[in-house]
């Protein structure tokens, strides 16, 4: 008797993980499918179907519409990320570990940071892109990106520093290491899980944005979201929806692949101090 | 020289008009080994942290070998101090941690590696030292928090309660081994504790600090022996020393106190009290070993310069070394320690003699010692 409850539990809990696998996995299904189509298989088939040859002119012919614009998300996105989680460790490492009169008010105010709605900003930032001289350049969006992930990035850091003890950095300092040296000799070594969760974080941040992309950018300047979204919304000739899908798949394998290398690591940056040891 | 001069430290945080340390004066000889010992929130890791130059003073002087280092930065305080926590560099081995000192002030690489064989042979962990803290046990760990803190020959050593994360055994066995490494050195070394034991063991000399003030500082024996004040006598010692209310009575050339139990009453000679205290109540101190059963149940306390209580034993607690007897006298619970063979059953009626020229007063309001 026991068994079989145990059995049916079983069935029951995986048909609900599967099914749920299904919702997340159909649509990928179908892109990917689409994607090696030809146009007409793309008009005559159904969705579901698989390709009746299987072909890569949509891939080739969505790189080549794309292809620019993918390096520029590269180029806007590395600077953006690395910059970010820097400076949002340095910020964090100073919040924690040498805290000042009023540095938790500073904290605060900056987790507003995390909640501000990006409309808000698009304006004066715009102003403030062009007084600088910086107004639909890359450098100009790397600067936008870094600043609205510093909220993000240095409460990653300041939590996770303000778990590690006080002590390490008395030893440090009594052993005659400085600030810069505390922080890259011993603090940075040991921070690799948050390090991988502000990466991960920020990477899907700046290189999923669109509406800073879509404002501040203009023309070849443009990231691939935006570029994707031009093409998708192209309306001279006929939808060549396999261009489209290849295109979208295009745009998002990069997360994929930095959450496929650093996954495991974001799982436990999230978790870590959530239990001690 | 003195090793290490404190003149009137003064801590207060930030606005608060309570302060932490209420100034602070101790002067320890060069290559001494002081103990800072105390309740927790007596301010002994503030003082601790103030001499390594971790946090500011407010007022006063620090000075080592009789230089000023009020004001200086702390890694140029020239002080090595090992952590409660020990505080080892997680990323790195234990040949890294130990040299890093030595590799942030530019040590040429032979000094380094000569430095790190010494100490690995000194603290016998030469065969860790490519290891990483998280695979070391507990007591590696703190021989390697020690190492670290010898590697640099500093002129003084900060040990900041070091023994409190090891367990019973581990925490005698490194006990002796700091007081041997310590014989062997000769440093000047600060050690903060709570634990009393470790405050007589391993110190040259005491601070009973309490409420940010060092209440007494002198040796093991003088804190032991010749408490300064209530706080002190009942801190130091454990079992801790018996308190009991009891009023002074006789004339001006004898001078006496009484003590009650349910089996009968002694008066005692307390030739150091004051006449004029006459009449009132103080607190008689005695520790559990300076009352001695009279197995035969005599009355033999004259000769003992010592005063026979006829005494019946509540409670008997053997703990091994020796047996902890309890009864009761003027209402108020007293412990006696004996030998394991002379421990009567409880229920047992005898003559508990007190060693009348150990006993100390105290005055039961202001703590302060009277005789």
């Amino acid at each position: 008797m026991a068994d079989t409850r145990r059995m049916l539990n079983r069935v029951a809990i995986h048909g609900i993980l599967l099914a749920a696998c299904a919702v997340y996995l159909v649509p990928l299904l179908v892109m990917l499918l689409t994607s090696f189509k030809s146009p007409e298989d793309v008009r005559a088939g159904n969705l579901m179907t698989l390709p009746v040859e299987w072909t890569v002119i949509g891939w080739l012919k969505a790189w080549d519409t794309v292809s620019g614009y993918f390096w520029n998300s590269f180029m806007i996105t590395v600077p953006a990320v690395l910059i970010s989680t820097l400076i949002g460790a340095l910020n964090g490492y100073v919040l924690s570990k040498w805290a000042f009169r009023g540095s938790n008010l500073l904290f605060s105010l900056l987790l507003f940071g995390c909640f501000i709605p990006f409309q808000v900003i698009l304006l004066p930032m715009s102003f403030t892109l062009g007084k600088l001289g910086l107004a639909n350049t890359t450098t100009g969006l790397v600067i936008v990106h870094v600043i609205y992930g510093l909220a993000f990035t240095t409460l990653f850091f300041r939590n996770y520093y303000v778990g590690i003890p006080d002590a390490l950095i008395k030893a440090a300092r009594l052993d005659g290491a400085g600030f810069f040296t505390i922080f890259f000799r011993i603090l940075l070594p040991m921070s690799t899980p948050i390090v991988m969760v502000s990466l991960i974080w920020q990477f899907t941040q700046v290189w999923n944005d669109f509406l800073f992309g879509i404002v501040f950018a203009s023309g070849e300047a443009q990231p691939i979201t935006v570029a994707l979204n031009n093409l998708v919304n192209t309306s001279t000739g006929a939808k060549e929806y396999n261009v489209d899908m290849a295109a979208a798949m295009i745009a998002g394998l990069p997360t994929l692949l930095v959450y496929v290398v650093a996954g495991k690591y974001f799982i436990r940056g999230l978790t870590s101090g959530v239990v001690k040891g | 020289m003195a090793g290490l001069e404190l003149r009137g430290v003064r801590k207060t945080y930030g606005s608060a008009s309570l302060e932490t340390l209420k100034g602070i004066d101790l002067k320890v000889e060069e290559g001494q080994f002081l103990i800072l010992v105390g309740p927790s929130g007596c301010g002994k890791s503030t003082l601790m942290n103030a001499i390594a130059g971790l946090e500011s003073i407010t007022a006063g002087s620090i000075l080592i070998d009789g230089q000023d280092v009020t004001d200086v930065e702390p890694k140029d305080r020239d002080i090595a101090m090992v952590f409660q926590s020990y505080a080892l560099y997680p990323t790195m081995t234990v040949r890294e941690n130990i040299s890093f000192g030595l590799r942030i002030r530019k040590t040429p690489v032979e000094r380094i590696d000569e430095e790190v064989a010494r100490v690995a042979a000194l603290l016998q962990i030469e065969p860790l030292l490519e290891r990483k803290p998280a695979q070391l046990s507990g007591g590696q760990q703190q021989r390697v928090a020690m190492g670290r803190a010898l590697a640099r020959r500093p002129r003084l050593y900060l040990f900041d309660e070091p023994l409190s994360n090891l367990d019973a055994k581990l925490r005698v066995e490194m006990r002796t081994e700091i007081k041997l490494m310590h014989q062997r050195l000769k440093t000047t070394t600060v050690y903060v504790t709570h634990d009393q034991v470790e405050a007589m063991t391993l110190g040259d000399c005491v601070a009973v600090m309490k409420d940010g003030e060092v209440q007494q500082f002198g040796t093991p024996e003088t804190i032991y022996k010749n408490p300064r004040n209530l706080f002190v006598a009942s801190f130091i010692g454990s079992p801790p020393m018996n308190f009991v209310p009891v009023s002074v009575a006789g004339n001006a050339q004898r001078v006496s106190v009484r003590l009650n139990s349910d089996e009968g009453t002694a008066v005692i000679d307390a030739p150091g009290l004051d006449p004029a205290l006459i009449g009132r109540t103080v607190l008689l101190g005695i520790r559990p070993e300076q009352i001695a059963l009279n197995a035969h149940g005599e009355r033999s306390g004259q000769e003992h310069d010592g005063a026979g209580v006829p005494t019946r034993v509540l409670v008997v607690e053997p703990t091994g070394p020796d047996t902890l007897l309890y009864a009761e006298w003027n209402g108020i619970k007293v412990c006696c320690r004996v030998a394991p063979d002379q421990a009567p059953a409880a229920g047992t009626a005898s003559i508990w003699t007190i060693d009348a020229r150990r006993a100390v007063y105290f005055d039961p309001e202001s703590g302060e010692r009277l005789a």
